[in-house]
């Protein structure tokens, strides 16, 4: 295990250099520049002053010093400045992190609570109405953009209840600020939690037709303890690694749903910040992102060996 | 029969009673919540020319002059005083003395005084070390020379050469005066006037946060406590949350005339009123690419544009055909129409418009089977691209087969300076109702934002003669007359003068909207919430 873990280690400190390389040298090969955006707003550009803010901001050094710049400042804990608001980026960065954090959670609960008791029951209840509806369900769940949903779900509260939830800075209290948050976080975790469903209920389905399971019924077990004994954990493994994929997933959802319910959140001001090519943002934010999605699927192989003891990482 | 008497009675009664009810008086207190549209590029107005940052940030300021609040024209008649109680032309017409209100003070307490009037107008020539980052308008005080201070309290402009519509520069929004202690870096983060609220918070993406200024110098105003700018990206979002009430006020002109419909059906309390943006859709030409260097085929483009269609189906009819001046009668200085309808390609039979273009096209070697391929460049955003695509279908009928090029908005300016395109669709917005502003800005040799560097030396010296013009009839003449050069020039055809709509709760009085400008009513000082 010790070797495993110092071998994914230095796997993940390569994983996280490439991703450095790679967001910095394609955020330089997207056409336009920050200053081009400066004088966007402005309504024309004037190269001389162009190349006065490019000098300021230090974009006319090389690139490879540029990026050693960058890295020397990440080292110690200095994110830069970002380039539209003139603050310092962690200041614009991390108030944004535990909105985002949150939510993510959230979805990710919501999706975990629903698709994997639901596909279960699916399973469990093959070919019978209840497991079509659910089918029907988790369908329209994949094939629902979330920001139509979104948009439905603020159509629905607005039209029945005069009311619209939309973020707010001071919900007044933390169970306020669930039940805000959650009804995005529905949005977003409908799609996760139908893709779940679907898979355990195919996972479940192939392991309810081993031996072992027919062994247990034999020797007159229970259902619920077939089915959710020995059934269920091992139909887990599998959805267990989608449940790290969805984790990193979900960023991508939550840009469109952050946009919808106005959430001033990480994936929203990520875009924002590619859109205004504030080079500091986008760097430090992708790289926050890399190491969350890192680190998730690094706790998701260390869940398999607990879920199946056969599993060694020593091999 | 019987009744007709006592009905006249109760008619007269219930007038009697309107008449004499007084107007209700001004409630203080309370939060005023608009949304914002988008994220703001920065506080300082100065150093943009976007609407996203003067409608914020205006209520931090005062201008020397300013146009009546309550007014919805924005006329020379109209210019109140502000910061400056008086002013006054000297003999020659080329100095402007203002004498400036005494005990005013910014919003960290320090004194207003001349040198901060001298300051923000050297800044604006070039003549002071800190300038501005971005200078958008510094084609406004080109006439400008210097300004000089008579003690404290008095600050004469001396210009160039007599300019009479010179006053009403300074009556914009756009025009607040700075503080001279401030750096110009500072104030794109933490802006500082004397205005009548003081800027509190401004959370990227997120939120803008002004609270009232208790020692404003005008006693009793304003009358709300704060104002909060909620940035809300999406427009369903934003358009749902003003019909819930979460808004007092939307952005202005952000309500579309199709939006309009569901907007006044979801919530039939809201005041919606549709106004002129003075935002033109315009057809940018360059000249220096061939085969656009040829004037017969920018005239042939020009001929081929049915801006009834455009208007018929952009705006649902309500958009205004105009050359460059806003038309009345929302604008000032714009044609009538029947004088419109002699210009080139304004007539109403496009049919025959079209004919003529397309012996035009025909004579230059052009035809249905051997068309013009060109790329239409505009910027990847809805109201540029959407009459993008029905400029290239009504070019088709001329024999130009044109290709949407879009273009990220974010290098839109820095690909159109540099002249990359050959034919572009573009929108321009227009600061203030006077020819000095458009016309100096958009069509004058040099100007930097005159994007497609048209430059006429005969409509330069007509510029000028109109700018020293002090008997507004007369100037009115000039006016029109550069307006028939431009068309004839294709210096930059307009499409059409855009509508939209501004709405606002029952609750928000003292509002008025502008209807010639949408950059200069901001102030927010006179409104007031019935709650």
């Amino acid at each position: 295990m010790g070797a495993y873990l110092v071998r994914r280690s230095f796997l993940m400190v390569l994983t996280l250099f490439g991703m450095s390389v790679l967001i910095f040298v394609m955020l330089r090969l997207v056409p336009g520049n920050i200053t081009d955006i400066i004088f966007d707003s402005a309504g024309f550009v004037n190269e001389k002053q162009k190349k006065k803010i490019e000098q300021q901001l230090g974009l006319d050094k090389p690139i490879v010093t540029q990026y050693a710049n960058w890295i020397a400042g990440l080292a110690k804990g200095d994110l830069g400045y970002a380039y539209v608001s003139e603050k310092p980026a962690i200041d614009e960065i991390l108030p944004r992190i535990p909105v985002t954090a949150k939510l993510a959670v959230l979805a990710l609960v919501f999706s975990v609570l629903f698709g994997v008791p639901l596909g279960v029951i699916s399973a469990v209840r093959q070919n019978t109405a209840l497991d079509y509806c659910l089918r029907v369900v988790s369908l329209s769940g994949l094939s629902l953009p979330s920001f139509w949903l979104g948009l439905l779900i603020l159509m629905a509260f607005v039209q029945w209840f005069g009311w619209i939830p939309i973020y707010q800075s001071d919900p007044g209290s933390l169970w306020k600020e669930i039940a805000l948050l959650s009804i995005p976080a529905a949005a977003v975790g409908f799609r996760s939690s139908a893709l779940l469903m679907r898979l355990t209920r195919s996972s479940m389905l192939e392991v309810l037709r081993q031996d072992y399971i027919r062994t247990a019924r034999a020797k007159g077990a229970s259902d619920q303890v077939v089915n959710y004994d020995h059934g269920l954990r091992n139909a887990m493994l599998p959805v267990v690694t989608i449940i790290g994929v969805e984790a990193a997933f979900l960023i991508g959802g939550l840009i469109v749903t952050e946009t919808v319910f106005n959430i001033p959140g990480v994936a929203r001001f990520l875009v924002e910040a590619i859109r205004w090519r504030d080079y500091p943002i986008v760097q430090n934010l992708v790289m926050f992102i890399a190491i969350v999605v890192v680190v998730v699927n690094f706790l998701v192989d260390m869940t398999y060996a607990m879920l199946d003891p056969r599993i060694r990482y020593e091999s | 029969m019987r009744l007709k008497p006592v009905f006249i009675v109760a008619s007269a009664l219930v007038a009697a009673f309107l008449v004499a009810t007084p107007a209700p008086a001004q409630k203080q207190g309370g939060t005023l919540r608009i949304y914002h549209r988008d994220n703001l590029p920065s506080a300082s107005i100065h150093e943009e020319a976007t609407i996203s940052t003067v409608m914020p940030f205006m209520s931090v300021f005062n201008n020397l002059v300013v146009y009546d609040q309550g007014k919805k024209l924005n006329t020379p008649e109209t210019i109140v005083p502000d910061l400056a109680e008086s002013w006054a032309w000297d003999a020659s017409r080329t100095r402007l003395s203002f004498k400036l209100r005494q005990g005013v003070k910014w919003h960290d307490g320090k004194p207003f005084t001349s040198k901060d009037v001298q300051c923000t107008w050297h800044k604006l020539i070039g003549k002071d070390p800190d300038d501005f980052r971005k200078n958008p308008r510094a084609i406004w005080w080109h006439n400008l020379k210097e300004v000089t201070l008579k003690g404290d309290h008095e600050a004469t402009f001396n210009l160039n050469r007599p300019q009479p519509a010179f006053l009403s520069l300074f009556a914009s929004g756009y025009t607040p005066v700075y503080p001279c202690h401030v750096s110009t870096q500072a104030m794109r983060t933490n802006p500082i006037g004397t205005g009548p609220f003081k800027f509190a918070e401004f959370k990227r993406g997120e939120s803008v946060k002004f609270v009232r200024n208790p020692d404003y110098w005008k006693k009793g105003r304003p009358f709300v406590d704060a104002i909060e700018w909620k940035v809300i990206e999406n427009r369903s979002t934003r358009i749902l949350a003003f019909v819930a009430g979460e808004f007092d006020l939307t952005f202005v002109t952000d309500v579309s005339i199709p939006l309009l419909k569901d907007v006044t059906s979801q919530a039939p309390k809201a005041v919606c009123e549709v106004a002129p943006t003075y935002v033109s859709t315009n057809l940018i030409v360059n000249p220096a690419a061939p085969p656009f260097n040829d004037a017969r085929i920018r005239k042939a483009m020009a001929l081929a544009l049915d801006r009834k269609a455009y208007i018929e189906i952009l705006s649902g009819g309500k958009a205004d055909i105009s050359a460059a001046m806003l038309p009345p009668p929302e604008g000032v200085w714009g044609m009538p129409p029947e004088f419109m309808r002699t210009l080139p390609g304004y007539a109403a039979d496009i049919g025959k418009s079209r004919a003529e273009a397309r012996k035009i096209m025909q004579g230059l070697g052009y035809s249905e089977a051997k068309p013009l391929k060109v790329k239409v460049s505009t910027r990847n955003i809805a109201i540029y691209r959407d009459p993008a695509v029905i400029l290239i279908d009504q070019l088709k009928q001329i024999f130009i087969a044109g290709e949407l090029e879009v273009i990220d908005t974010s290098i839109w300016h820095a690909k159109v300076t540099r002249k990359e395109f050959a034919i572009g669709l573009n929108l321009t917005g227009i600061g203030v109702d006077d020819p000095d502003v458009n016309f100096y800005e958009n069509y004058s040799c040099g100007s930097e934002r005159n994007l497609t560097q048209y430059c006429n030396k005969e409509v330069d010296a007509l510029i000028l003669r109109q700018s020293q013009e002090a008997d507004a009839a007369k100037r009115k003449t000039l006016v029109w007359e550069i307006e028939r050069k431009l068309v004839e020039d294709l210096a930059r055809p307009i499409v059409m003068s855009d509508r939209s709509a501004t709405c606002w709760q029952p609750q928000l009085k003292g509002f008025v909207l502008h209807h010639n400008s949408i950059y200069n009513n901001w102030r927010f000082e006179d409104v007031w919430l019935d709650k």
